[in-house]
């Protein structure tokens, strides 16, 4: 097609393998891009074996049950016996993610009614764009936040010896998940048809009622999936609750107790356990309990989504 | 004459309560964190100087400067680009293009949904017994930045998926009814189109690697290293963990240099993150269609 043939034979043979070529090219990209495309399975998959497989001797071996989830005692290294409990650890993950959501779940909600229903123009651009930089900073400077900001108000504003604890990691999570939380819940009021809200309008309804009666029911399980993102960020969040929580294994019997969380353990303990001890393969049968709570939270979220996507 | 009655008055002042409320709920959510932002930069401004970028730590890092930690996450995120945006990019035509709607597609969106949500703890559990012990890459700039790129691939999945979708089904149409092949089609006719909007997704993706830590803390990172690494077989200082380790583990550190360590990570993450926001603006405006 390009160049004019000087041979009508020998013209239609090029075209002819100029088209085949073009055929095994385009079947090839096909078949790469699909295993680009199947890559995130293989990961998701990949990361349940590999950290099974670290986790699986202390599994069939030092694994008990009842001591592992209804136990406070985590003294893996301890010289007489060795206990492997997690309670307490999941009350201080429980208990920092709860206080966390406490903040942020109304706040997060407020702001993106405001954003999506009552902000307009400029402002509502500035805040969008404000509340997407909020959620990129890294969770490590978050923690150093905890740790150098919030500790000494903490201590000097409530008289508390330590200011490394529930109050400090709930509320530095709380304002780490309230941006996320924010914008999912924007999308899910954005997504919203305007023609429920001039239905609504055409009524004589103001714009809260139209709000309260109309939108916010519509958008309901987008918002919940929002809340759920949120929960499921604050329960495997890192650095920061390895920072800001105090760090010492305890059931908090107020916000003013220091705790240590699921996920901060592993990262504290990991570097000083020797590979294939009995510690290094509990360290990674909490990995194996963290992934399963986190796959049924954003399974959970993403069923919920659809749900009003299909509706 | 319509005149506001009572009724009219009572539902324009309540709906002036809510617009008040709900903003100064907002207002809330943003203020302490720009007067954390404003502690930050006046605590820790007076630290960062040409030499503080530059130089290596002294004093068992009490002193000195970050550079070996700035170079570290530098490579860190160039490794983990070279692996996750092709695998991405992939990732996107494939669901883009060619994913029929199905169970399968379904799975793949909720397989990249996970990958975003799977503690970053995890991630780095993955990445010790897969690349550190399974591969034998030790604890190596390689392990490190495979972890990070399978951790943020979802960020250029989902960006790269977005800006190939922003492109009209029309623009395809016409190029297959002149006898395109499908790959034809995508490279000379979808992927200019939306070149911009993928960039935008590798920017953020840069900002995500840069600012990460616990995937790194045991696959490749290390708290102190005299020497510069030499490949990506050694271990490397990085920005995110040197502040967690100046912050936490060195005794008698003075209270300015871990300031001056946050502030510069958290400009770097946020120019990335405006320089992306700012590139979307631009494509927004000049898009013709």
């Amino acid at each position: 097609m390009e160049q004019p043939a000087q041979n009508t034979s020998s013209g239609v043979d090029a075209s002819f393998d100029q088209l085949n070529r073009d055929w095994y090219i385009d079947k090839a990209v096909q078949v790469l891009v699909f295993l680009g495309g199947i890559s995130a399975i293989v990961f998701i998959i990949g990361i349940f074996v590999f950290i099974s497989k670290e986790g699986f001797g202390f599994l069939v071996g030092d694994f008990n049950f009842k001591e592992f989830f209804f136990s406070p005692n985590w003294r893996p290294t301890s010289e007489s016996k060795e206990t492997f409990g997690i309670l307490a650890l999941v009350a201080g993950t429980a208990s920092v993610t709860g206080l966390a959501m406490l903040i942020a779940i109304p706040f997060s909600l407020g702001a993106a009614i405001f954003i999506a229903e009552f902000a307009s123009g400029k402002t509502r651009e500035f805040l969008k764009i404000t509340v997407e930089l909020l959620a990129a900073i890294p969770s490590v400077v978050w923690g150093f936040i905890g740790l150098a900001i919030m500790n000494p108000i903490i201590i000097e504003t409530f008289n508390v010896p330590v200011g490394l604890n529930v109050l400090n990691a709930g509320v530095i999570l709380g304002l780490m998940a309230a941006p996320i939380m924010t914008s999912i819940a924007e999308d899910a009021l954005k997504a919203v048809p305007d023609r429920y809200r001039e239905a609504a309008e055409a009524m004589g309804a103001t714009r809260w009622q139209v709000i309260y009666k109309v939108v916010l029911p519509a958008a309901k399980n987008g918002l919940l999936g929002a809340v759920l993102l949120g929960v499921g960020r604050g329960f495997g969040e890192t650095m920061a609750v390895l920072m800001a929580t105090g760090h010492s294994i305890n059931i908090p019997t107020s916000v003013f107790d220091s705790v240590r969380a699921l996920t901060a353990t592993i990262a504290a303990e990991l570097g000083e356990t020797a590979a294939g001890s009995s510690h290094y393969q509990a360290l990674f049968t909490i990995g194996i309990f963290l992934f399963i709570i986190t796959f049924i939270i954003n399974l959970a979220a993403d069923l919920i989504v659809r749900g009003v996507r299909k509706g | 004459m319509f005149e506001a009655t009572q009724l009219n008055r009572k539902n324009k002042t309540r709906q002036r309560m809510f617009s008040i409320g709900l903003g100064s709920m907002t207002g809330l959510l943003i203020l302490p964190v720009a007067l954390i932002m404003g502690m930050l930069i006046y605590k820790g401004a007076p630290v960062i100087s040409f030499e503080f970028l530059f130089t290596s730590p002294t004093n068992g890092m009490t002193a000195g400067g970050i550079f070996p930690a700035l170079l570290g996450t530098v490579l860190l995120v160039i490794v983990a680009l070279l692996a996750s945006v092709p695998l991405g990019v992939a990732a996107a035509i494939y669901l883009s293009e060619y994913a029929p709607d199905n169970w399968f597609t379904r799975a793949i969106n909720l397989a990249i949904i996970n990958l975003a949500g799977v503690p970053s703890i995890v991630h780095a559990l993955f990445g010790v017994g897969a690349f550190v012990i399974f591969f034998k890459f030790g604890t190596s700039i390689l392990a490190a930045s495979l972890t990070l790129a399978i951790m943020t691939l979802p960020v250029v999945i989902v960006a790269t998926r977005e800006s190939l979708q922003a492109v009209p089904m029309a623009f395809r149409e016409a190029c297959w009814n002149m006898g395109a092949t499908r790959w034809q089609t995508i490279r000379s006719v979808v992927l200019p189109n939306a070149i911009t909007g993928i960039l935008t997704g590798v920017i953020l993706e840069v900002s995500r690697t840069a600012g990460e830590t616990a995937p790194i803390m045991f696959t490749g990172a290390a708290f102190f290293l005299p020497l510069l690494p030499q490949g990506v077989f050694d271990q490397t200082m990085a920005l995110s963990l040197h502040l967690f380790v100046v912050s936490t583990q060195v005794p008698g550190m003075p209270e300015q240099l871990p300031f001056g360590v946050a502030l510069v990570l958290i400009s770097m993450v946020l120019i990335m993150n405006s320089l992306s926001i700012a590139l979307r603006m631009y494509l927004r405006g000049k898009k013709k269609w």
